[in-house]
């Protein structure tokens, strides 16, 4: 229990107004950026595990770490097809997508040397296996046309529009739909047909993922033994919430960016708050005197200090949450090294990302009032009371 | 026939506080012996340097002598670890300083409550006897008054609330009037004689003022560190009568 009354601590922080604002904004400074990386790589990591079915599995060759890398040729599909386990949808067709995935530049005003986006050929049924995906806009790209659907992050934040045409490969391709992925990843692809795609990339035979959906959860690992342990078909199964945790290697290099920088922020906010409890100690050593001639002991003094220093920390701590606050839904996108191409999704401000900041906060407090305050309590009571 | 003992709730024997820089030996307080008996009023004059602020520290364990006995409440001070002797001091000792020495951020009340969260009375109880301390020093209405909104001597009479709040057997003021005009000090030093007249309190004053040592029923002096004889005077000073 704390002797020393809380207010005493709030009081003298709202007595020094100045230097409470001055050290609060230097520790909201440094909260703002440690949750602003937080929210970016929390936005990521909403944004991969939405892109994940659960009951959904993707195939890839043996040691492909990426669609992008990945080989995946008709005949290992027709093998892949005929494996128990497969979902079929009311027509009785088996739920699977066979997937060529490559990487178109964009261009534009804000990158005109152009931003690297995922190209995805599909038929019919692989959009069907995206739940999360809708054609807001315009209309479907039709079979053996040079026609594609944009994710509405490229509409937002590239300009792409109904109508347009882009140029890639062999020719013109028109937009002729938008579509929403809800939270996945969609959102930053551009979806084509497969055929259509496969032969402008000249890669026919040679395409580069399945997408499967299992009969069953149970049956999910079942599927995916059957599909790794066949020699033949050489390929390495995974399911698709894994696939995408895995791309959240993206924000690595954000992320531990942002923690080094906030972390060097972060030295320089303990000192200020040192700096400022230091001072306080000295101009309040005849209180401290006196608190001790009433009876107070040592341990209240350092306590008293400490939550102090604490209190000063939570008013930064907080005040950082607020500074961040209007990040939250912001939509921005990252280069990944998995698939080489930009994916966009928003900055994601959670409890979670907030509690952090406030924790930080206190970790630079408590770092910051430890030493001050246990001066304050070491004091002799006749040399504090004299150095008033 | 014997009338009763007086009992003493200060005695010192030999009592002294020594300073060592390097060579030099300074010494604050050297062999000083006293008893102060319980209901007393005692002033501890001298001119400044003679160690009648030292031997009120050391009363009140605010410091720890070097050398001597020093017996206070039937407490051997020197054997009380440093927590023992805050609780001891929570307990026993109401101090008032000089400079009155109230926590600028806090009202009246809350610096009268202070020493009472130390104990095990629940807030109301607290708020109802910081209360009425300072009902009795007269400052009833200056209950939510913080010292910035006081004046010297009300901010004093906070002080002397605070002190007696807890109920001590010890009254130990250093200098109370010192920073005081002549009309706040009369009313501090008539609140010090109440407490001990009306209240019983055993009151120990360090003054400079001739003026406040006669509200005093006894009058000690000390010089160059050495409390004299009882009755003996400084040199070049007029004795007090109290």
């Amino acid at each position: 229990m704390l002797a020393i009354p809380i207010s005493y601590n709030l009081r003298n922080l709202t007595a020094r107004k100045t230097t409470t604002a001055m050290t609060a904004l230097g520790i909201a400074l440094t909260v703002a950026v440690l949750l602003s990386v937080s929210a970016l790589v929390q936005g990521l990591r909403t944004s991969l595990a939405a892109s994940g079915n659960p009951l959904q599995v993707l195939v890839l060759r043996k040691g492909g770490t990426a669609e992008l890398n990945s080989v995946i040729t008709r005949t290992a599909y027709q093998d892949i097809l005929a494996r128990p386990g497969i979902a079929h949808d009311e027509a009785g067709r088996p739920m699977a997508s066979l997937e060529v995935v490559t990487v178109i530049v964009l261009e534009s005003k804000e990158n005109p040397s152009g931003i690297n986006i995922n190209l995805r050929g599909l038929t019919p049924m692989g959009f069907r296996l995206r739940d999360e995906v809708k054609l807001t806009a315009g209309r479907m790209f039709r079979p053996g046309h040079r026609e594609i659907v944009a994710g509405r992050s490229l509409v937002s934040r590239y300009g792409v529009h109904l109508g347009q045409k882009l140029r890639f490969g062999r020719g013109e391709w028109e937009v002729t739909g938008i579509m929403d992925g809800g939270r996945t990843s969609a959102n930053s692809e551009v979806f084509a047909d497969l055929n259509q795609l496969a032969a402008d990339q000249n890669r026919s035979t040679a395409l580069s993922s399945v997408l499967l959906r299992a009969e069953s959860r149970d049956g999910v690992q079942t599927l995916i033994n059957d599909l790794e342990t066949d020699r033949r078909l050489n390929v390495d199964a995974m399911t698709e919430p894994a696939y995408y945790a895995q791309q959240t290697s993206s924000a690595m290099p954000i992320q531990a960016l942002g923690t080094f920088v906030a972390l060097i922020m972060s030295i320089g906010s303990s000192f200020a708050a040192m700096n400022t409890m230091y001072a306080a100690v000295a101009r309040r050593s005849s209180e401290i005197g006196t608190l001790r001639v009433l009876g107070f002991s040592r341990r209240s003094i350092l306590l008293a200090f400490l939550l102090e220093s604490t209190l000063l920390s939570l008013i930064g701590g907080f005040l950082g949450c607020l500074l961040v606050l209007p990040l939250n839904g912001l939509e921005t996108g990252v280069g990944s090294f998995v698939t080489f191409s930009e994916l966009t999704f928003s900055f994601h401000i959670t409890p979670q990302v907030m509690l952090t900041g406030v924790l930080f906060a206190l970790v630079m407090g408590v770092l910051g009032g430890i030493l001050p305050a246990a001066s304050a309590a070491r004091k002799q009571i006749l040399s504090a009371l004299k150095s008033a | 026939m014997s009338a009763a003992t007086p009992q003493a709730v200060i005695t010192t024997r030999a009592l002294t506080k020594e300073y060592r820089r390097q060579e030099y030996h300074v010494y604050a307080l050297r062999d000083a012996s006293i008893d102060i008996n319980a209901g007393e009023f005692v002033a501890l004059m001298g001119p400044s340097g003679s160690g009648k602020s030292t031997l009120l520290h050391l009363i009140a364990a605010m410091d720890r002598p070097t050398g001597g006995e020093i017996l206070v409440l039937g407490h051997d001070l020197r054997a009380m670890s440093e927590s023992e002797v805050a609780r001891w001091r929570n307990a026993h000792i109401g101090f008032i300083f000089q400079s009155f020495n109230l926590i600028p951020v806090l009202t009246a009340l809350e610096n009268v409550e202070l020493p009472l969260k130390l104990t095990r009375l629940s807030r109301r109880e607290r708020l109802d006897h910081a209360r009425r301390a300072l009902e009795l020093v007269g400052l009833g209405d200056r209950l939510g008054h913080t010292p910035r909104q006081m004046s010297g001597g009300q901010e004093q009479r906070v002080a002397i609330a605070r002190a007696l709040v807890t109920d001590p057997d010890l009254i130990l003021a250093d200098e109370p009037t010192g920073n005081l005009d002549a009309n706040s000090a009369k009313d501090v030093l008539s609140l010090l004689t109440r407490l001990n007249e009306e209240f019983g309190k055993t009151v120990v004053m360090v003054t400079h003022d001739p003026h406040a040592a006669r509200t005093a029923s006894h009058v000690r002096y000390l010089e160059k560190g050495r409390l004299l004889p009882n009755g003996e005077v400084p040199e070049d000073w007029a004795p007090i009568h109290a």
